[in-house]
């Protein structure tokens, strides 16, 4: 089927039989019209949600790539891709874990994975995995008691399109960037959180849990709203390796605290980074927004990225309310032919708003790794402050890391703090450790963890464990 | 326990180790003395492993076990401690950590389980207590920011936690004030044992005074030039090494 067929099919208008088709065979590659009124109509979606979506597109048309991140890569062709992928047959998936790569079930040994989560995640046939859906009941039942709501996108579209309406692109609006435009046109699924007024959500949320989890896709987006008072804190990603037959990865994920809400959004994530030559990485292009919009707001980044090929990446957080905070965590690792380009915004607007930055980079093999930040007090933010620490660690001769720090500051009682430190791993540190008993590896593993800490102690607890040993598993052989 | 015969070794394209013999039984203590650059240090990190230095030739044997074909962190598992002349700093990496680690590096090596966590802080503090150290030193990153002085010291808590079969201690006695002194020779003694050897690197009679050797050695570019009993290091300590020189060329 031509993409100009799809477009004449799809405009003609909905029609049950066309959306099966699609349904079990995907898109066939090409970005159109035609495609984005089909994702919609795939989705039932409501009048609003198509209108919202083709403005995207025909804004995104207008749009061209960025080309100012310290990245190298070849030209995403954007008319090879599939926008909808048809979820995988369970005649297709693996009956079982012996049929699954043993390479990929090591992997999830040395993280620690459970036996009972490996099948699922190696994306065994559903029936033949264990019953997460009743795990996922009690959750969601435990849930719905306070008033949270945490589902999947396209069901929050349905079920609370009022939310949706008014906050959807109120954080990330369309025309934000190309990526934010592509994905507002095309996004496939992603979570949708609400917390009530004065409501502190019981658990951790956590994608994981969420039922219809299993084929988000490539363009993900992500909605939390936190009413007055509220307090969430969310889970994304998993530290067990991602494959992806979808090179590019451009997410979305917008975040609202109202007064005195808090949002800790965690985020461990493990893209599949290619071969030591970088082939068949994934390339991921991020927008992740957070607005403090009420006084006494607080929205808090956190995150261990050490996948994807390419990463362009840059949590922010608008300080909008007077009083409120932002923090921004990370830790970023590329290795081999990675190339990482992240960093954080911090808008001060309200008055006697504060932010943290502290990120930590490492480098190993021919990697490169770039902090990019920018720290901009508005005329009317009286009383900014932040402190910004942004460290890399350098393991090996053949790696680089940059730091790109901007500040803008437009109002004088700002307290802006900076410091930036650059290491190596050293022969002596290594020898050192090695004279006392522990492998080299080993040694690495302890120094990497080490300059980590002060992120890591920011992870929820199970979350921080497995950090590190995702780490650890990336570095491999980073040495010797 | 350690035989040296004829050890050759460089470093780029210099050498350093010209010829080197020594034998060092269990129960003895050993001192090694020589002026500055006559390759002391190159011989403690040769036995160590480190792989800067080549070995050119000769045979180092460790319990019977010919020490060149084990890596550095078989040799420290087999029994091997050095205490660095110059103990490098790992910011960010507890110290309690590492010490952990190396302590069940060694367990495990033995075949014996983990260290319980409880008692290895207990262990612990009591040798910090016997050396003189603040366990708050426990919690801080490997040597950062210690003085040299407590850098010293902490090279001894490490070799204290270890009981090392051998252990070669370069020059841990510089930088150290006279309680300090005290306090790592009480270390030090504390670990003589039949089963265990240790030599010393010092430029110092004042150490010796403490820790009282069955053998000085005089090392000489690259070779050992004479050896002596204790007696040797007072000689030496009064005259200089140009004597020894004299005599070893004559
Ligand atoms: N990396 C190196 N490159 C070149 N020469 C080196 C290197 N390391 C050591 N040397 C040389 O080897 C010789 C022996 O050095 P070594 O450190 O073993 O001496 P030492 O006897 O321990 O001296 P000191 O009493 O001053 O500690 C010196 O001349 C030194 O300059
Ligand atoms: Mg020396």
């Amino acid at each position: 089927m031509s993409s100009e067929n799809i477009e004449s099919i799809v405009n003609r208008r909905y029609e049950h039989g066309f959306v099966t088709d699609i349904e079990s065979e995907g898109l066939p590659p090409g970005l159109n019209e035609g495609v984005v009124r089909a994702i919609s109509a795939l989705k039932k979606e409501p009048e609003f949600m198509l209108e919202w979506r083709l403005q995207a597109y025909r804004q995104w048309l207008e749009m061209r790539e960025p080309e100012w991140a310290h990245l190298h890569y070849p030209p995403v062709k954007f008319n090879e891709i599939s926008y909808y992928s048809a979820p995988k047959s369970d005649e297709d998936r693996p009956k079982s874990l012996d049929e699954v790569d043993p390479k990929l079930l090591e992997t999830y040994d040395k993280l620690g994975i459970p036996l009972h989560e490996r099948a699922r995640l190696a994306g065994v046939a559903v029936d033949a995995v264990f019953d997460s859906v009743s795990v996922a009941t009690t959750f969601k039942e435990k849930l719905s008691d306070v008033g949270v709501i945490f589902c999947s996108f396209s069901e929050a579209v349905l079920e609370h399109p009022e939310l949706v309406k008014k906050y959807l692109g109120s954080v990330v609006p369309r025309r934000d960037n190309f990526y934010a435009a592509l994905n507002s046109a095309v996004f496939s699924d992603g979570s949708f959180v609400y917390i009530p007024k004065g409501v502190r959500c019981p658990m951790e949320l956590s994608t994981y849990f969420r039922i219809n989890a299993a084929n988000t896709g490539q363009f993900e987006r992500t909605l939390i709203i936190a009413d007055v008072d509220s307090h969430v804190s969310y889970l994304e990603g998993c530290t067990a390796p991602m494959r992806d037959e979808n090179q590019l990865h451009a997410a979305v994920v917008e975040l609202v605290a109202l007064d005195g809400a808090e949002i800790k959004y965690s985020t461990v994530q493990n893209w599949y980074p290619g071969d030591e030559n970088g082939v068949g990485g994934i390339y991921n292009f991020v927008t992740k927004r957070g607005d403090c919009r009420g006084d006494n707001s607080k929205i808090s980044w956190t995150q261990v990225e050490t996948g994807s090929a390419i990463t362009w990446k840059y949590p922010s957080c608008l300080l909008r309310g007077d009083n409120s905070v932002g923090e921004f965590y990370s830790v970023a690792v590329a290795n081999n032919m990675q190339q990482a380009d992240t960093g954080t915004k911090m808008i001060h607007i309200g008055a006697n708003t504060s932010s943290t930055i502290v990120s930590k980079g490492i480098s190993a093999g021919k990697a490169q790794n770039a902090y990019r930040g920018l720290v901009k007090v508005m005329p009317q933010a009286h009383g900014a402050r932040n402190h910004t620490q942004c460290d890399s660690l350098l393991i090996g001769k053949e790696c680089g890391a940059h730091t790109f720090p901007y500040m803008e500051i437009k109002n004088p009682s700002a307290r802006i703090e900076h410091e930036a430190t650059t290491s190596k791993i050293s022969a002596d540190q290594l020898f050192y450790c090695r004279q006392r008993g522990i492998s080299e590896e080993d040694a690495v593993n302890m120094i990497v963890n080490g300059f980590c800490k002060e992120v890591f102690k920011e992870l929820p607890m199970e979350f921080a464990v497995e950090a590190q040993a995702l780490l650890n598993v990336s570095l491999e052989g980073a040495v010797g | 326990m350690l035989e040296i015969n004829n050890l050759k070794s460089r470093i780029g394209d210099t050498e350093i180790l010209r010829g080197l013999s020594l034998s060092v039984n269990a129960g003895e203590v050993h001192a090694i003395m020589g002026p500055n650059g006559s390759g002391k240090s190159t011989l403690a990190q040769v036995i160590a492993g480190h792989d800067d230095y080549v070995v050119t030739g000769g045979e180092v044997t460790f319990m019977g076990k010919n020490l060149l074909d084990l890596e550095p962190e078989e040799r420290a598992r087999e029994g091997i401690f050095l205490g660095f002349q110059y103990p490098v700093e790992i910011p960010g990496v507890n110290n309690a950590y590492l010490l952990k680690a190396a302590v069940n590096a060694k367990r495990k090596h033995q075949g014996l389980g983990e260290v319980d966590a409880f008692e290895f802080l207990k262990v612990a503090r009591e040798k910090m207590a016997l050396l003189g150290m603040d366990p708050k030193f426990l919690n801080r990153g490997v040597n950062e920011g210690f003085s040299g002085g407590e850098k010293k010291r902490n090279e001894i808590l490490q070799m204290a936690m270890l009981e090392p079969s051998l252990a070669i201690l370069d020059e841990t006695d510089s930088g150290l004030d006279i309680d300090a002194l005290k306090a790592v020779a009480e270390g030090v003694n504390t670990l003589r044992a039949p089963d265990r050897a240790i030599v010393l690197v010092t430029h110092y009679q004042r150490l010796l005074d403490y820790i009282e050797p069955d053998f000085v050695h005089v090392l000489s570019e690259g070779q050992i030039i004479r050896s002596g009993d204790k007696s040797l290091a007072l000689e030496l300590e009064e005259k200089g090494y140009d004597w020894v020189r004299e005599a070893a060329n004559a």
